[in-house]
């Protein structure tokens, strides 16, 4: 059975393994599994294996620190020091990131051992993984199914067992709806907990990194690593970090839990319904106390979302021309060629999608009935939740509207592709904190739950959600070709 | 008189003089070999975010009390797109709502005892672009950042302006005031000081606005007096051809003396301005305003009035010594040191705004590097205020100094040039003239006032300049009665 992180902490400080050791058996996974899978982009193997070294000269004099020793992944939009940062598009496919992301930093200096980076869609724009250059990640409970998006190398390689955590990042979902469609607890946090300095911006407002693990108390642990204001990101708070895994143990008894009922309806596959009201009476019987909401703007969030992303994706995707780094055409002969054929051969089609709608709701003309329109319409959305919050603590409701679907079935339709989304945009349209744990199966794939808290309040979901997983058994459930 | 009127709104780049810049902890200096002063920001690469420097905003607000303009409590970066080689990012992180600094104005003088106020429309904060260098590199440009990030302070007029003349002068008047804020070092050569001239042209009394055209990176005042009025004529003499003005980018070409047109409106950007995400607003509150409002130097306007008003001087020569800040602190030294008063003030103004600025001119030097100091310039003034010696010897005194000789005491001893005040020496050498000019006393008892000038430049020859000339035609006008 693959081991969560406090295991690997316990075996490494009471000496049963070393770094070393366990290092060497994650690779071996990645080796024997991931031309199935396809989850990781690089392995860094030499790396891990020096890392894991010097973590072993750490522990034989102390504990170290909070991740000493514990091999991990990062999602390949996380600039890494002299390693390949491709963000899963061939754009990037020659760029080794001169510097490390803050997130990377920290994780390092906590004493994390990095594995490798991981697939995923291209620049984050996408719901299911197939929009890698480097080809889609297969989902470890159906190789035929997707695994998710954007995220999907980093829960599928979580799922599987070829990492027992990694890095993720979640513009509208990305590590939420994967975490769900792979059966493994992933976390997005109130925008600005995490530095998202060295984080591959897809859209600056909404992006947010976030952890991706086994147990919502991995979450935990590597959230509080990750966590915490950085002066070399103007948007990170100031807020004090809470000792995540401090208030795990604590009972949820009296904890005011709202169900939108906007969330409820007929676009939710009703065996997943009936899956996630299971999952309620556990939390019913911890003690929490349920009451139905409503957000009445939850329709507007998909193309509230769609305008906001789109238009800052544009402009942050501008660097990308081919004049300093990433992908430049063959023999330009001149600017105008050097940037339409550069950018032409680097982006794939969803990424130029993106690019020209947003292009389109910023143009001169548009800007109000677009851009602006959405702004206000953010503001609305984000009103829901603060009135939702005077009257309950968190908010429950389905991660996706369905279990992860079979690849390629939505590659055409992207309105489809969009509408996984539904759930989950409406939080980074907010800047809230969401996440999404494992509560059962339909049709042998997971079903994800999502939990939703107001600013700053990720104690009580991790909280919540580990009460939650000491009740039940689904987060440590595994497929059994990677068992 | 011509029936046409020109219209002329400037926009002026003030290059921010922070150590560091606007949005990275990289250095700003002129000059390091290329790219040597860009960081990963500077760079745009991926996964970098802007940081903003602090000092920059407190630069602008400098600027904005100065010239008593709005200032919002909230001030937003927005980002301008466009693709260009050396702009990084893919766009330059710019202002659009909300600048830092609103409406202000300034007034200017054109002319000698006229006085206009001009409309300061917006000063916004951004960040400069790198430079494209075409010369170096056969077929190939090469791109240098190190220009990149860093802050100017976007100066834009109202199209108040009316000729050539009053734009050099608003352009004059800002780079004086920017330099006496301490905000922008001035440097035109390097680009520390850049303008942009909107130019259009109508009928006298029409009320609308011509079809302008915008005159870009004008880097000096030369310049932009000669583009100005080259452009004005062009606009004039193609509308009276029957043809129309279009509007579009022109650039001043010093060496042709001509505008040529860069880009017509059809081409240009549709810049797609939004507020930039990785930036929050900017709060500025009543108390930093406040704040800076105390710290202000003495501005250029207030010394001109405490010169008229405390010193006595001519509006005029309060105006030209106060347009440029290191003339002003030298005309103070001499006050700060004791060494002159009051009174010696107007000839101590016309010393520098005359002999001195002439010289320095001459010799292509900065009056911080003049050979005569403020105070021994103080003590020339006061030989001639004491009528140790005239006003004309003081020149040649003056000269000698300027070549090194000492000061004006031991160069009156060592050449002898006291000042002739003796009556009975002045009366003698009076007599030896009239002895040798009879013609002339005849012409002057006639009636003739005019030879007494003759019989004043006789004797101040006698006297090789040194008598006192209001003795000498007093004691003429006795001895010819």
């Amino acid at each position: 059975m693959p081991m969560t992180i406090s295991d690997i902490r316990r075996g490494l400080v009471n000496r049963q393994f070393s770094s070393v050791e366990i290092t060497r058996d994650y690779l071996d996974r990645i080796a024997s599994h991931n031309p199935v899978l396809n989850c990781f982009i690089s392995v860094t193997e030499d790396l891990a294996l020096q890392q894991a070294a010097t973590a072993d000269a750490v522990l034989a004099r102390g504990p170290g620190e909070l991740l000493t020793g514990v091999p991990l992944a990062h999602k390949d939009l996380f600039c890494t020091d002299g390693v390949k940062t491709s963000c899963g598009s061939r754009m990037l496919d020659n760029f080794i990131a001169p510097y490390d992301a803050t997130v990377v930093e920290r994780i390092r200096d906590a004493g994390a051992v990095m594995l490798g980076k991981t697939n995923m869609d291209e620049f984050a724009m996408g719901s299911s993984n197939e929009n890698s250059w480097y080809g889609c990640v297969a989902n470890p409970w159906n190789t035929a199914h997707v695994p998710g998006g954007s995220s999907g190398g980093s829960a599928a390689s979580v799922a599987a067992g070829l990492a027992p955590a990694a890095t993720g990042t979640d513009t509208g979902g990305s590590i939420r709806q994967p975490a769900a469609l792979c059966g493994v607890t992933g976390i997005k946090p109130t925008y600005g907990r995490v530095s998202r300095y060295g984080m591959i911006a897809f859209a600056s407002s909404l992006d947010q990194g976030g952890p991706i693990a086994r147990s919502a108390a991995d979450c935990a642990l590597l959230l509080q690593a990750m966590a915490g204001f950085d002066s070399r990101d103007s948007t990170s708070s100031e807020i004090a970090v809470d000792e995540y895994s401090a208030n795990l143990e604590q009972s949820i008894e009296g904890l005011r839990i709202g169900l939108p009922k906007e969330y409820f309806t007929e676009g939710l596959d009703s065996r997943l319904a009936s899956v996630i009201e299971t999952a309620i009476d556990e939390l019913r019987k911890l003690g929490a106390e349920i009451c139905e909401i409503s957000l009445p703007n939850t329709g507007l969030s998909i193309p509230t979302y769609y305008v906001v992303a789109m238009a800052e994706c544009s402009s942050n995707l501008s660097r990308f021309d081919g004049v300093r780094f990433g992908h430049r055409c063959a023999d330009p002969i001149d600017l105008e060629d050097l940037y339409k054929r550069s950018r032409g051969e680097g982006f794939g089609a969803e990424v130029k999608r993106r690019i020209l709608i947003g292009t389109y709701a910023l143009s001169a003309g548009y800007y109000d009935a677009y851009y602006l329109k959405a702004q206000q319409l953010r503001r609305m959305i984000k009103d829901d939740f603060q009135k939702a919050f005077d009257s309950v603590d968190l908010i429950l409701g389905p991660t996706t509207p369905e279990v992860a679907f079979k690849i390629g079935a939505k590659t055409d339709d992207p309105v489809s592709m969009y509408l996984q989304d539904i759930y989950t945009i409406s939080l980074n349209l907010a800047g809230l904190p969401g996440m999404s744990l494992p509560v059962g199966f339909v049709d042998g794939l997971p079903v994800g739950m999502q939990l939703i808290g107001n600013y700053f309040d990720e104690a009580r979901l991790l909280q919540t959600a580990h009460r939650y997983q000491q009740v039940s058994d689904w987060h440590l459930q595994i497929p059994e070709a990677f068992s | 008189m011509s029936e046409w009127e020109s219209v002329i709104g400037l926009e002026i780049h003030a290059q921010l003089a922070t150590a560091s810049k606007i949005f990275s902890g990289a250095s700003t200096a002129y000059g390091a070999a290329a790219n040597t002063q860009a960081c990963a920001v500077d760079l745009g690469l991926p996964g970098v975010l802007p940081v903003l420097n602090h000092e920059a905003v407190r630069m602008a607000i400098r600027f904005g009390v100065a010239i008593d303009a709005i200032i919002d409590h909230e001030s937003v970066f927005a980002r301008k797109n466009y693709f260009y080689p050396d702009l990084p990012k893919g766009y330059q992180i710019s202002q659009f709502e909300n600048p830092i600094v609103g409406k202000g104005q300034i007034s200017i003088s054109p002319a000698e005892g006229e006085i206009k106020q001009i409309g300061i429309t917006r000063a916004h904060l951004e960040e400069d672009a790198g430079k494209s260098i075409h010369d170096q590199f056969p077929e190939q440009t090469g791109i240098d950042l190190n220009r990149a990030g860093t802050p100017l302070l976007e100066i834009v007029s109202e199209p108040d302006l009316r000729s050539a003349k009053e734009a050099v002068a608003y352009a004059r008047k800002i780079h004086s005031l920017v330099r006496y804020l301490e905000i922008c070092d001035g440097n035109m050569q390097e680009g520390s000081f850049r303008c942009d001239a909107n130019v259009s042209v109508r009928r006298k009394g029409d009320g609308k606005l011509g079809t302008r055209a915008e005159l870009k990176n004008i880097n000096s005042f030369r310049f932009l007096e000669r583009g100005i009025n080259y452009e004005i004529e062009r606009q004039i003499e193609l509308i009276e051809d029957g043809g129309k003005v279009v509007q579009e980018t022109r650039l001043y070409d010093s060496e042709r003396d001509e505008t040529r047109s860069m880009r017509s409106k059809e081409e240009a950007n549709d810049y797609r301005y939004f507020p930039d995400p990785d930036l929050l607003p900017v709060k500025v509150s009543a108390a930093d305003i406040a704040e800076i409002r105390a710290a202000l130097p003495e501005l250029p306007e207030q010394k001109k009035q405490r010169y008229i008003n405390a010193l006595g001087l001519s509006d005029y020569n309060a105006e030209l010594l106060t347009a440029n800040r290191d003339t002003a602190l030298y005309f103070e030294a001499a006050f700060a040191e004791g060494a002159a008063d009051a009174a010696q003030a107007a000839l101590l103004a016309n010393w520098i705004l005359g002999d001195l600025t002439g010289a320095l001119n001459k010799a292509v030097l900065d009056i911080n590097d003049s050979p005569i100091a403020a105070p021994a310039l103080v003590q020339l003034v006061a030989r001639i205020t004491d009528e140790t010696i005239s006003g004309k010897i003081a020149k040649e005194v003056f000269e000698a100094m300027w070549q090194g000789e000492g000061s004006a005491d031991d160069i009156i001893e060592a050449r002898g040039l006291r000042q002739i005040t003796d009556s009975g020496a002045i009366a003698s050498l009076i007599d030896e003239v009239i002895a040798a000019n009879p013609e002339q006393v005849e012409q002057f008892r006639a009636g003739k006032e005019k030879v007494l000038g003759f019989f004043v430049g006789q004797v101040m020859k006698q006297s090789r300049g040194k008598a006192n000339p209001g003795q000498v035609n007093a004691l003429l006008r006795d001895k010819l009665k």
